[in-house]
């Protein structure tokens, strides 16, 4: 699903370089749940970025589900960022004007949906996050868990078959945290693969295999546990 | 995808309303101020007869001494009388009239109406068709009738309404200045603006009510209006005498097909030749055969205060314009969050970059409709001004079409920079920062 090798990012500038990421080596198998945790500043992010093609690296190959990333203009780019990728952010970073209906709406209309579809998934995705009955309310109306399962519900929408989460109980005090943890884990058990960035070493054990970055190297890879029987994924 | 844009953008105005406010306010005013200068220039410039105006000319010949002479400078604006008639006698363009202003007493045959002064023009039989006047009774009169001096008239609309309660009045007697002419037709309404065939007197609006044959006027010596510019070493006498060293007819010609444009100017070159040789014309040959178009360009038709007045109305359009990339560059960069979590979600550069250009789109199309109240308000405040074109600034189809196309460009190019920053936010930073 994701494969990454001797990927590098380094920011430059006039007075100084900066190795974001220095020859990452990494291959996550389709419905893979892998936490990479690390210290701040290490490059999770960075890593975090590149896999979702939110940023381009500097050196190495990416390939995500088989299509090699290196090279593609910003249209493709963005094209297989909304057909194949879900995020989940640890501000949530829901639009604060639409309501929830709308912000799940967001990625499917990049894609070109038709209404008719675009009103199944939403009303499909929120009823899965447990939010169904709340379609037209605003993110403002919500606690910080219910708003970080809206932003589940909208990385879902699409069908990805990678979610990206960064940090996704950050802000959360723990009764949430593990309500959405577990959230992450149903999908991922539909067969969804999920890649999460945390801090949290109780949260990172929850995964299936941890990844650990430091100073921009892959340095600490557990073998992978034996995979639950996938559950059927969402439509 | 448009109505989705379309949508967000409607909903950006619903969330900062004051500076949208700000920004359709800038542009409307923008809009009006270039608006009401446009339709002003607009009207003065236009042409005013579009299906012949390459096919009508104006004759210019050089009959002064030589005494001034600078070979290129420009011939007389009227011809004299002697040049009219004998090129009209020589008729070498499928149409010709020469024509001059005039103006006299009416006296009504009814004794309901006082005597009143109206304006006349004096012209020959081709008038009429070269400039495409409407009939609504009747025509105009034959070549034959100037031949013969007769006692003949054409009559607008207006005075035949005045004279005659709009009846049928071909063959009713009209009385000018005490002499009876038959009147033999009756114009429907007929505006040419700005008046190309004579600029000497009013240029715009056309307030001649009776229309006499020249030779006809000649003979009843009928009095004369508009500019007479007499060249000879001796004062003359009588200004509009056969002989008179004097131009102030308007002479002009139709010619429909470009060779015969070429060979009217040869010979108008000839002509001038001739008369030289003859000793008439003292300089060499210098003649001017200009359309519609080039002559009123010649003419300098628009004032100079019209076309300054233009220019510092597109120049306030641009400072307007310059306020409203800066605010639309502060609404669109405030939202970068918002752009960077669209960008996560699948939204190109491109796509980021349509969506705020249709909101700067629906910002014109805004301003555009409050821009055309305050052109209405601009052309009302014209046509309180003393001056001769005030009655003619009224906004048209066409330039309401124009107000709208020119403020959704302007906000649209606006937008391009604004639109292109906000495709240019750095989605990770935005995410991260939220």
């Amino acid at each position: 699903m994701l494969d990454m090798r001797r990927v590098a990012k380094v920011y430059r500038t006039e007075l100084v370089e900066t190795h974001a990421l220095r020859s990452l080596d990494l291959h996550v198998a389709e419905g893979e749940f892998v936490a990479v945790t690390g210290p701040s500043g290490s490059g999770k992010t960075t890593f975090l970025n590149i896999a979702g093609l939110l940023e381009t690296f500097t050196e190495g190959e990416y390939r995500i589900d088989g299509v090699e990333v290196r090279g593609l203009g910003d249209d493709a780019r963005s094209k297989l960022r909304n057909e194949k990728i879900g995020f989940i952010f640890q501000g949530f970073n829901l639009i604060p004007d639409l309501n929830l209906f709308d912000n799940v709406d967001v990625p499917l209309r990049y894609r070109g949906m038709a209404a008719a579809e675009r009103r199944r998934r939403i009303e499909e995705s929120l009823s899965l996050v447990g939010l169904g009955s709340r379609m037209k309310h605003y993110p403002a109306e919500l606690s910080g868990g219910q708003q970080q399962r809206v932003a589940i519900a909208r990385a879902l929408a699409g069908s990805p078959r990678l979610l990206l989460a960064d940090e996704p109980t950050g802000n959360l005090d723990s009764q949430m945290a593990r309500s959405v943890l577990e959230l992450l884990e149903d999908i991922n058990a539909r067969g969804t693969t999920i890649v999460m960035v945390t801090h949290d070493p109780e949260l990172a054990a929850r995964a299936q295999r941890n990844v650990h970055i430091v100073d921009g190297v892959l340095t600490d890879v557990e073998r992978p546990r034996p995979m639950a029987e996938p559950a059927p994924a969402l439509a | 995808m448009f109505n989705y844009y379309l949508e967000l953008a409607l909903r950006s105005f619903r969330r900062n309303r004051v500076l949208t406010a700000l920004m359709v306010l800038a542009i409307a005013l923008g809009i009006g101020a270039s608006m009401t200068t446009l339709t002003v220039f607009y009207v003065l410039s236009g042409d005013p007869i579009p299906h012949k105006s390459r096919q009508l000319f104006n004759v210019q010949l050089d009959p002064r001494p030589l005494a001034g002479f600078q070979p290129g400078a420009e011939p007389s604006d009227q011809l004299t009388r002697f040049d009219a008639e004998t090129l009209l006698r020589e008729a070498k363009a499928p149409r010709q009239a020469m024509m001059t202003g005039g103006s006299g007493a009416i006296q009504p045959n009814t004794t309901t109406l006082r005597p009143f002064i109206a304006q006349f023009r004096y012209t020959t039989a081709d008038f009429f068709s070269m400039f495409d006047a409407p009939f609504g009774f009747g025509q105009g009169w034959s070549a034959d009738d100037d031949g013969a001096r007769a006692r003949v008239a054409v009559i607008s609309k207006s005075l035949n309404d005045r004279l005659f309660a709009g009846a049928n009045s071909v063959g009713e007697t009209l009385r000018i200045d005490g002499n009876a002419l038959r009147v033999v037709g009756v114009l429907e309404d007929w505006t040419i603006s700005p008046r190309f065939y004579d600029l000497s007197t009013s240029r715009y609006g056309n307030r001649e009510e009776v229309f006499i044959p020249f030779a006809t006027a000649i003979d009843l010596k009928l009095s004369h209006q508009g500019s007479v510019s007499c060249h000879g070493r001796e004062v003359a006498n009588d200004t509009t005498a056969l002989n008179a060293p004097c131009t102030w007819i308007q002479y002009w010609v139709e010619l429909p097909a470009a060779a015969q444009v070429a060979d009217y100017r040869s010979y108008l070159d000839n002509y001038s030749s001739q008369q030289r040789a003859a000793g008439r014309y003292e300089r060499p040959p210098n003649t001017r055969l200009r359309d519609v178009m080039s002559w009123l360009d010649h003419k300098n038709i628009v004032p100079g205060d019209v076309r300054l007045q233009l220019w510092l109305a597109f120049g306030f359009l641009v400072v307007c314009l310059v306020n409203t990339v800066g605010l639309l560059l502060a609404k669109f960069l405030r939202r970068s969050g918002e752009i960077g979590v669209r960008r996560a979600l699948g939204a190109s550069r491109r796509a980021i970059f349509t969506q705020y250009l249709v909101e700067a789109g629906a910002i014109g199309l805004a301003g555009g409709l409050l821009g055309l109240g305050v052109s209405y308000v601009g052309l009302w405040m014209v046509r309180q001004q003393p001056v001769g074109y005030a009655g003619l600034a009224y906004l048209n189809l066409e330039m309401l079409l124009l107000t709208f196309v020119l403020a959704v460009l302007a906000s649209v190019l606006a937008g391009l920079l604004p639109a292109w920053r906000a495709s240019r936010v750095a989605p990770a930073i935005q995410l991260k920062s939220q």
